[in-house]
């Protein structure tokens, strides 16, 4: 499954396997290539164990100056590529420096890491977990392999979770209120609520509901925002009508949302709003943003 | 512009249906490979080519009718996948995914079905959600199509009684909450329609909005049907909140129509236990909506139900119909000062109807619903209103079509003051219905008060209602009138002779004022029924009510002298004369001579005065005659007198050949079998004599004239005379005599001059028979005839 990075032709194979790698979830990742690969999943405060084998090519003799694997949390900005900010690394020595004759097995642990932020993949910016195995060597490269896998942090329901209501509207034009039923919504949550019509004296061709996206990297002078409309949702057709009042249903599981991030080591922030967008029939369109707070929910299935 | 508006249209609505059978194609595809996934996604851009708003409703609907078959097989296609393990709930929630809302809320609705139709959930959940959820389209045909979409799929999924859908948590009342709230939003979008668009183009809107009532009157349909709705509920729930919607959506043509519907699709029961309530909403509509159709149809059908069975008549009267529909249709007309007139005799005679059909009993019922008809009417002109004046005639035919008799009628005493209102031509449209009717019924109408009141309602066949100049007039039309006013009045008969005369003279005040043009229709049947009075007068005892006895023949020679009189000034002299002579006759009959003689006396007078026309005389002479004839009451005196005058008018006729024939017509005045006193031969044979004079002049001033002599007709009419006094043993008719006649007529017969008259010819040759059979004959006439040679 894994296979060797690097333009060499390497003296060995390394394999890198978790202890219940058979039994954890695994989830879908998002590669540089574009390609789709399943890897495993952890939360924070978990141990993460498992075994490293190197298998020399050929029953070749390797030399190396010593073994060890790494586990490191990374968060790279894309503006700044190829540059990674390490915010967690911890090392186990594997083998003393030596010769490898024949294959062999490392087991390794790290116990209860402590892994705050999770496994991200914006649009500026990445935030990522890896395990890697250096064998080092003298006058020849070291031979190095990553594996990658992907953590998610659950939050308990919050405890405080109010009502998003307000009246909003433009002078003798239109008056609306509406209500989103919660303030802070799980990734698989519905939105409920309702738009109330209290004036309407433009012709109103119909009204979306909008999940935007905002995620800002970097800080100072160096800040950029990226937007994007995640979901369009149409509520309405046609024109209500003073007095009407408009459901909202809106299932977000859908949508490739994440959690809320605040100001992840400094380093970026992704933000959700709700976007009301009421479009006339001249297409004009009158919107009111509220942002929302998501959070992951520890699945239960 | 127009012409082009209609082709984009087939053009837009071609594309649709293009695009949805695309779509629908690769949606089958997916059915058939049980793939969910894309299945959701072709059908709903199969229905989003619903989202379309260039199409007319109608065309609409074309598009809507083929995404609706595509939608039941996904709805079979649903069933299976639950059926397969998928779960209806997750299926609800997948559907809600779609971006846009239209596909969404159908494939909602779609799946809807089936999560009922599952039992997984109350049904009443199921439904209020999806028309809570259809709320999201606020556009007038889309959200019409949509909920109408909604009720066809959840018909039968109702958690009615009986149903399977019914449970301890869904009961009746989700089912009429559900169907009401998708009555309420779709009349709505359905009254806002009206405000879509350009104000120019309102007619067409119009139209529109039409087609689309029955989408509307659909869900009330489906109310009427739910066999759980009971009269309580009905009323405490179903109809209040249904007249709510209908009278606050304030729209004229939607208030028509769910009026209308309310009417029609629930049980006349309902309608009657709950009156109050539904009339109350009648004074709420907008002042043009055409109340008085609904109301019409509704009392119509109150009425049919009152027809169906007797059993159903206490309900009426427990709920005191009547009087409410009645106060009901006053306020109507109150809140509705604009109402045509046409619509205000349309409702009053719809109520009678009802009334009429329920309380057949309550004349005064009838008689109130006339008087406000009058009210209502008063204060304006005679109606110019074409329909309206017909609408009357339907109100005022209304009583008697049903009672089929005018008796009862005429106790109604607003009836001649509505008929006040109509102008002269429809007033005897009406008094014509009403004598056919009368005809037709066969109407005995015995009081002198009926009679007035029935004669006040004809007036218009009786006299010129108003001055205006009617020459337009068709003779046979008016022909026909009077000769029905003439056959009611034939009609008019009581058994009591005192209320017959008092009939009499009621139909002779009425008739009187009638005009020159009406007497002699009206006259001779009065005449005749008078002279029927006294015909039974006679035949009965001698004052047989005591001394007091008012009606006597007398008295009603009296009358009928003054009636006849009249005719005589019209002038009408020929008629008047006919009918002094039948009075005559009767006063003779009586054995009343100066009454008789009087009678004769004028129609003597008559004869020289008036009648100028030398044909006239003719017939009228011989009517003197022929009456003179039969009169046995007569003194010597005064029959000489009479006769003496009549042989003079003979003598008097201008033509030669009448004055013979009515000469020795004359000869019978002297002769009367049965009368010994009459029978005087010498004067029979002078009188015949005389004709053959007269015979004899003709014949040659006809020669002198055209130089041939005349037929010998009259020479055998005066023949048979002569034969008739001989048999009837007349002294003065000799055998001589006669056989100097036949001698006569056969020289007459055989001269150069005369010229040929079979007639003649083969009148003399049976006559001369006849005596040859008469001697044959023998006995004592044979006997007389012996002697005469032929």
């Amino acid at each position: 499954m894994n296979y060797l990075v690097g333009a060499f032709k390497p003296p060995c194979n390394i394999f890198i396997s978790f202890a219940d790698g058979r039994s954890r979830k695994q989830v879908p990742l998002k590669k540089e290539n574009g390609k789709t690969v399943m890897v495993a999943l952890f939360q924070s405060q978990e141990s993460i164990v498992g075994e490293v084998v190197i298998e020399p090519v050929h029953r070749k003799k390797v030399e190396h100056n010593g073994v060890k694997i790494e586990l490191l949390g990374q968060i790279e900005l894309y503006f700044d590529r190829g540059n990674f900010y390490d915010f967690t690394s911890l090392v186990r020595e594997l083998d003393i420096p030596g010769e490898l004759y024949e294959r062999k097995t490392y087991p390794f642990e790290f116990s209860t890491v402590e892994m705050p932020y999770e496994s991200y993949n914006g649009v500026n910016v990445r935030l990522r977990y890896i395990l890697k195995v250096t064998i080092s060597r003298n006058y020849v490269g070291n031979i190095v392999e990553y594996q990658e896998f992907v953590v998610r942090n659950y939050t308990p329901p919050p405890s405080i979770n109010n009502i998003i209501k307000m009246e909003v509207g433009i002078e003798d034009c239109l008056h609306i209120e509406f209500e989103y039923s919660k303030s802070k919504y799980h990734l698989k949550d519905v939105i409920i609520g309702k738009i109330y019509f209290l004036l309407v004296r433009i012709k109103l061709k119909n009204m979306d509901l909008e999940i935007r996206y905002r995620e800002s990297t970097g800080s100072g002078p160096n800040t950029y925002v990226e937007t994007e409309t995640l979901a369009k949702f149409e509520l309405m057709d046609g024109a209500p009508v003073r007095g009407e009042s408009i459901p909202i249903r809106l299932f977000l599981s859908p949508y490739e949302l994440t959690p809320t991030y605040q100001n992840i080591n400094n380093k970026f922030s992704v933000k959700y709003y709700l976007n009301l967008v009421l479009v006339d029939e001249e297409d004009r369109r009158y919107f009111k943003q509220q942002e929302i707070t998501m959070y992951r929910l520890l699945e239960t299935s | 512009m127009i012409a082009d508006g209609v082709e984009d249209e087939e053009k837009w609505l071609a594309a649709g249906i293009a695009g949805l059978q695309q779509n629908a194609f690769y949606m089958h595809r997916a059915l058939d490979s049980n793939n969910l996934r894309d299945a959701l996604k072709y059908s709903a851009q199969m229905l989003s080519e619903l989202r379309t708003s260039r199409l007319s409703p109608h065309k609409y609907y074309e598009l809507y009718m083929r995404a609706f078959d595509e939608l039941r097989k996904l709805e079979m296609f649903f069933k299976e996948e639950t059926r397969r393990g998928c779960s209806i709930v997750d299926l609800y929630e997948l559907v809600q995914h779609a971006g846009n809302i239209l596909p969404r809320l159908y494939l909602l609705c779609t799946v809807g079905s089936v999560y009922i139709k599952s039992k997984e959930a109350p049904a009443k959940d199921v439904l209020k959600d999806l028309v809570e959820m259809c709320r999201g389209i606020q556009h007038p045909v889309r959200g019409l199509f949509l909920r109408s979409y909604l009720a066809q799929v959840s018909r039968d999924k109702l958690p009615d009684i009986g149903s399977e859908y019914e449970g301890d948590a869904d009961t009746v009342v989700d089912a009429v909450e559900f169907v009401l709230q998708n009555f309420t939003e779709m009349n709505k979008l359905w009254v806002r329609m009206q405000h879509q668009g350009p104000a120019r183009e309102k007619e067409k809107r119009e139209k529109e909005r039409s087609e689309l009532r029955d989408l509307v009157g659909k869900n009330l349909h489906v109310l009427s049907q739910i066999e759980g709705i009971d009269l309580d509920m009905y009323k405490e729930t179903v109809l209040p909140r249904v007249l709510e919607q209908v009278v606050n959506c304030k729209d004229e043509i939607a208030q028509y129509y769910l009026m209308d519907c309310i009417i029609q699709v629930f049980p006349d029961e309902y309608h009657l236990q709950t009156l109050d309530v539904l009339l109350g909403a009648f004074p709420q509509l907008q002042p043009t909506v055409d109340i008085k159709t609904v109301l019409s149809r509704l009392m119509e059908r109150l009425s049919n139900y009152a027809a169906s069975s007797a059993d159903v008549l206490p309900e009426f009267l427990q709920v005191e119909a009547f009087s409410k529909l009645n106060n009901a249709i006053g306020k109507v007309i109150e809140a509705q000062p604009d109402m045509p007139i046409l619509g205000v005799i349309t409702l009053y005679s719809s109520l009678l109807t009802f009334t009429l059909h329920v309380h057949p009993d309550r004349l005064d019922y009838a008689d109130q619903v006339l008087g406000a008809c009058v009210k209502k009417l008063s204060g304006k002109e005679k109606l110019e209103d074409k329909k309206a004046t017909k609408q009357i005639v339907a109100l005022l035919s209304a009583p008697l079509d049903k009672y089929n008799d005018i008796v009862t009628a005429l106790k109604l005493s607003n009836y001649p003051r509505v008929m006040e209102y109509l102008d002269s031509e429809t007033n005897k449209v009406m008094a014509t219905v009403i004598i056919q009717s009368i005809m037709k019924n066969k109407t005995r109408i015995s009081t002198a008060d009926r009679v007035e009141a029935l004669f006040e309602l004809i007036k218009g066949l009786i006299k010129d209602l108003d001055d205006a100049f009617h020459d337009e007039v068709d003779e046979d039309d008016f022909k026909e009138e009077q000769n029905s006013v003439a056959r009611l009045i034939q009609l008019l008969h009581s058994d009591d002779p005192e209320e017959m005369f008092k009939i009499i003279c009621t139909v002779r005040k009425h008739i009187l004022g009638g005009g020159p043009k009406r007497l002699p229709f009206t006259v001779p049947p009065l005449v005749f029924s008078s002279l029927k009075l006294v015909r039974q007068l006679q035949g009965q005892e001698e004052n047989p009510f005591g001394e007091e006895e008012s009606t006597t023949p007398k008295k009603i020679f009296q009358v009928l002298n003054q009636t006849v009189e009249t005719l005589s000034n019209i002038p009408a002299p020929e008629l008047a004369l006919q009918l002094f002579l039948q009075c005559a006759e009767a006063a003779n009959d009586c054995d009343l001579e100066p009454v008789a003689y009087e009678f004769f006396t004028q129609a003597y007078i008559l004869y020289e005065e008036e009648i100028s026309d030398s044909r006239a005389q003719v017939t009228a002479i011989h009517l003197i005659i022929g009456t003179l004839q039969r009169m046995h009451v007569f003194g010597v005196e005064n029959r000489d007198t009479l006769t003496h005058k009549a042989t003079g008018y003979s003598a008097k006729l201008l033509k030669k050949p009448d004055q013979c024939r009515a000469v020795y017509a004359c000869s019978h005045l002297f002769w009367v079998d049965d009368q010994d006193n009459v029978k005087d031969g010498e004067r029979v044979l002078l009188c015949l004599k005389r004709a053959l004079r007269i015979a004899n002049a003709a014949q040659q001033m006809s020669n002198a004239a055209r130089g041939s002599a005349g037929s010998v007709t009259l020479f055998v009419e005066i023949l048979n005379k002569y034969l008739y006094f001989f048999e009837k043993g007349n002294p003065q008719i000799t055998v001589a005599a006669i056989q100097s006649l036949i001698e006569l007529i056969t020289t007459e017969m055989h001269s150069d001059s005369s010229t040929l008259d079979p007639a003649a010819d083969a009148f003399f040759a049976s006559t001369l028979r006849y005596m040859e059979f008469q001697k044959q004959k023998g006995g004592a006439i044979g006997e007389k005839y012996e002697p005469i040679k032929v």
